[in-house]
């Protein structure tokens, strides 16, 4: 331990503790703008200066160690005035276009600005005239907003091993941008948008398409559609947060009441098709694992941007890949299918979107023809948790003291299997609930399986389904797969036995609830507070298991026939082929 | 992704099997491809990306970083105006502007023909002959900008 003073304040740390952490520790805010929880300090900023006695230098406190008996004073007039300085010259190279940006009221340097009282510009304004690069249809670039913070490029390379983005470039003429200066939607990019939820600036955001589904909303007369909408699971337990609520509060039912009130005609929960997605998963293990059709591990493919990854780095993975869609697919089918049937309306009639947690799923919905399995778009737009909160206070809609309200019946009821997909683990722990059953015939005593939850970056199991060992690993954060496929290759290529049969992959870290479309400001604290919110719900729920759902039930009757059967492949089921990393 | 692959020379494999695992190996590589190909090519690029597993974007990273390496072939003779220091106060800079006015072009560009092409450097380690450039292994030093013209010429028609 290091013994130290902040203020005068004597704090007791671990050693290696930097001097940004040990001051939280006292309740003293150094300010920064570069620094990120999730990541290693860059020291790009200079914003967090403090002043350590008996040095004559300013130091960062964001990479600086604590050590034993420093004194350290965070907040003078000097400190103050070089930060305000920083902060000058970072404007300065800035657009001051606030009022129309993405990050209106939710930027960390306008919230700088803001805190620290800047009232004029005393640097003259060199801006750069960059081009906005909205090639993706996930993710727009405007690298004239660019603070040269770092984060985008670090978590792209270190937490996500994509890198489709590097700094081109040095000095003032150094930008954020993918190698050769191709467009993003030609680079090795999966969409993921971590890069767009770390941006403490309107650089990285979400391609907006709310415009879009307010015209369908609003259309009256012969032109308007059925306007209907599914939500996904991590997006209940986050959405929230731009309402000033804690993560983790789950707000499903006022979430259904709002999208009545925007508009829409009927409400479905992607929670219903996660349910389905484990009836077609959990079938094809069985299928695997008990039969031997197919290959063995079996890998997850609910996660797009994961999906996009494989497909670019380790298509020798392919045949490993599950075929059922991703539930926001399945759920696209099934409406324009399923539903226009039993409703009686003509699918091409049909305005279906998605609310997701992810910017991955934007350019999902148009990945392949199987996503037009209905014969129309399946899923027609999909828009953010980012952007469903934007709407709902477009829309004057007072969602905390809404009513609560149910979903739509048949697509709307869900399990508590249905409900975890939106973690890390809840795949794999929604598909063993079900497997298990689909093995032996018996049902579970006890549906827990603690050991896939939880923020650990990889984490592996064995699960004993009567006298058969079944071995399991969940991965989440881009950046941690490689190690987990690394070792199936190598027991591929020695002739071994797989270490894992069934394997789940999420590529944002904590799954879901930590996706690229959600609420800005995630660190792992905000991950466990979701976390928590989805497995309340998973416990709240009367079915735990998804081969439960009375629904799903009812639709295999009435409409799929039997899970993995001709009209589920024609249907919920999708193919993979192998892409080049870079396009252009 | 590039239409056209390029096949390195054997030298020039040789020489990255031989670094491919010490440090500092990406910079040393780079100098040894623009050595051969006078520039480094989006498509060496990439074949040095598939040889070393280096993704792309790193070495895109630090191509950009180095004013030294190049992502545009040169023109055949390219004039390597110093501006350090002692160059730069005896007026580099109007040597610079003559030869883009002459040339017609600007910054990386390469004129029409592929002749020319201008690279502004860092101190060329001769700064009592300042102010100088380089064309080729030619040195010309204590240069005003009417002179110019004339060595221009003799290259174009070389």
């Amino acid at each position: 331990m290091v013994n130290a003073k902040i203020n005068g304040i004597p704090v007791q740390v671990a050693e290696g503790t930097t001097i940004l952490d040990a001051a939280k520790k006292v309740d003293v805010k150094i300010p920064t703008l570069c620094y990120s929880p999730d990541l290693s300090p860059w020291a790009a900023c200079g914003i967090c200066v403090v002043k350590v006695e008996k040095n004559p230098k300013m130091l960062r406190a964001c990479c600086t160690p604590i050590e034993e008996g420093m004194s350290v004073i965070t907040h003078d007039p000097e400190i103050v005035a070089t930060r305000k300085t920083v902060i000058e010259l970072i404007l300065s190279t800035h657009p001051d276009d606030c009022l129309q940006c993405p990050r209106n009221q939710d930027c960390e340097l306008q919230r700088l600005a803001a805190d620290f009282g800047i009232r004029e510009q005393p640097f003259d304004k060199r801006l750069r005239n960059l081009p906005v690069d909205d090639s993706s249809g996930s993710l727009i670039v405007n690298a004239e907003k660019c603070v040269r913070c770092g984060r985008c490029v670090t978590v792209c390379q270190q937490m996500q091993n994509v890198w489709a983005i590097e700094f081109l470039g040095r000095g003032e003429k150094m930008r954020i941008a993918p190698a050769a200066d191709v467009k993003l939607g030609d680079s090795p990019c999966i969409r993921c948008g971590q890069c767009s939820a770390h941006c403490p600036v309107g650089a990285i955001y979400e391609n907006d398409q709310t415009r879009e589904v307010w015209d369908n909303l609003m259309k009256e007369g012969p032109e308007a559609k059925k306007c209907v909408v599914q939500i996904a699971p991590a997006v209940r337990v986050a959405l929230g947060e731009a309402f000033g609520l804690p993560p983790g509060t789950n707000l499903t039912k006022k979430i259904y009441a709002a999208l009545r009130r925007l508009g829409f005609d009927a409400i479905f929960d992607t929670n219903f098709a996660a349910d389905l997605t484990i009836m077609e998963e959990g079938t094809e293990f069985v299928k695997r694992f008990a039969k031997g059709e197919g290959q063995l591990p079996l890998i997850t493919s609910c996660c797009p941007a994961w999906v996009d990854y494989m497909q670019k780095y380790y298509p020798d993975m392919i045949p490993n890949f599950s075929t059922a869609k991703s539930p926001q697919q399945m759920m696209g089918a099934m409406i324009k299918t399923y539903w226009a049937g039993k409703a009686g309306v003509d699918p091409a009639n049909i305005y279906s979107v998605s609310v997701m947690p992810c910017t991955a799923k934007k350019y999902e919905n148009g990945r392949d023809k199987s996503m037009w399995s209905s014969g129309h778009k399946d899923v027609d737009v999909t828009l953010t948790t980012r952007e469903l909160a934007r709407m709902i206070k477009q829309a004057g809609i007072d969602l905390l003291n809404l009513p609560d309200e149910e979903a739509d019946s048949p697509l709307g009821p869900y399990t508590g299997a249905g409900t975890i997909f939106g973690a890390t683990g809840g795949v794999m722990e929604a598909a063993l609930r079900t497997a298990y059953t689909l093995v032996t015939g018996e049902e579970l005593k006890d549906v827990n399986f603690t050991g896939v939850r939880g923020i650990s970056g990889i984490k592996e199991a064995r699960v004993n389904i009567k006298g058969t060992e079944v071995r399991v690993a969940v991965a989440h954060q881009m950046g941690n797969i490689a190690q987990v496929l690394e070792e199936v290759r190598k027991a591929r290529a020695e002739g071994k036995e797989t270490p894992w049969h069934f394997i789940e992959v999420m590529a944002c870290r904590g799954g879901c609830i930590g996706g690229g479309g959600q609420p800005y400001g995630c660190t792992d604290e905000v991950r466990k507070q979701r976390m928590r919110g989805i497995y309340d719900d998973d416990e709240r729920q009367t079915y735990r298991c998804s081969h439960h759902n009375p629904l799903i039930k009812q639709v295999y009757q009435e409409f799929l026939g039997e899970p993995c059967g001709h009209k589920s492949h024609e249907l919920l089921h999708t193919h993979y082929e192998e892409k080049p990393l870079y396009l252009k | 992704m590039p239409e056209t692959k390029i096949e390195f020379s054997k030298e020039l494999r040789d020489f990255i099997e031989e670094w491919k695992d010490k440090p500092g190996n990406l910079i040393m590589m780079l100098h040894r491809i623009q050595n051969e190909y006078s520039y480094i090519p989006r498509e060496a690029a990439e074949e040095l990306s598939r040889l070393i597993g280096t993704p792309l974007a790193k070495i895109y990273g630090v191509i950009t970083f180095y004013h030294y390496f190049k992502t545009t072939k040169p023109g055949k003779h390219k004039i390597s105006v110093c501006l350090g220091t002692a160059c730069y106060l005896k007026g580099a800079q109007s040597l610079i502007d003559e030869a883009e006015s002459i040339l017609g072009i600007k910054g990386d560009e390469v004129t029409d023909d592929g002749l020319f092409s201008i690279d502004p450097v860092r101190c060329l380690g001769c700064c009592g002959l300042a102010p100088v450039l380089m064309i080729g292994n030619d040195v010309y030093g204590k240069l005003t900008k009417d002179q110019m013209p004339e060595i221009i010429a003799k290259y174009r028609n070389a």
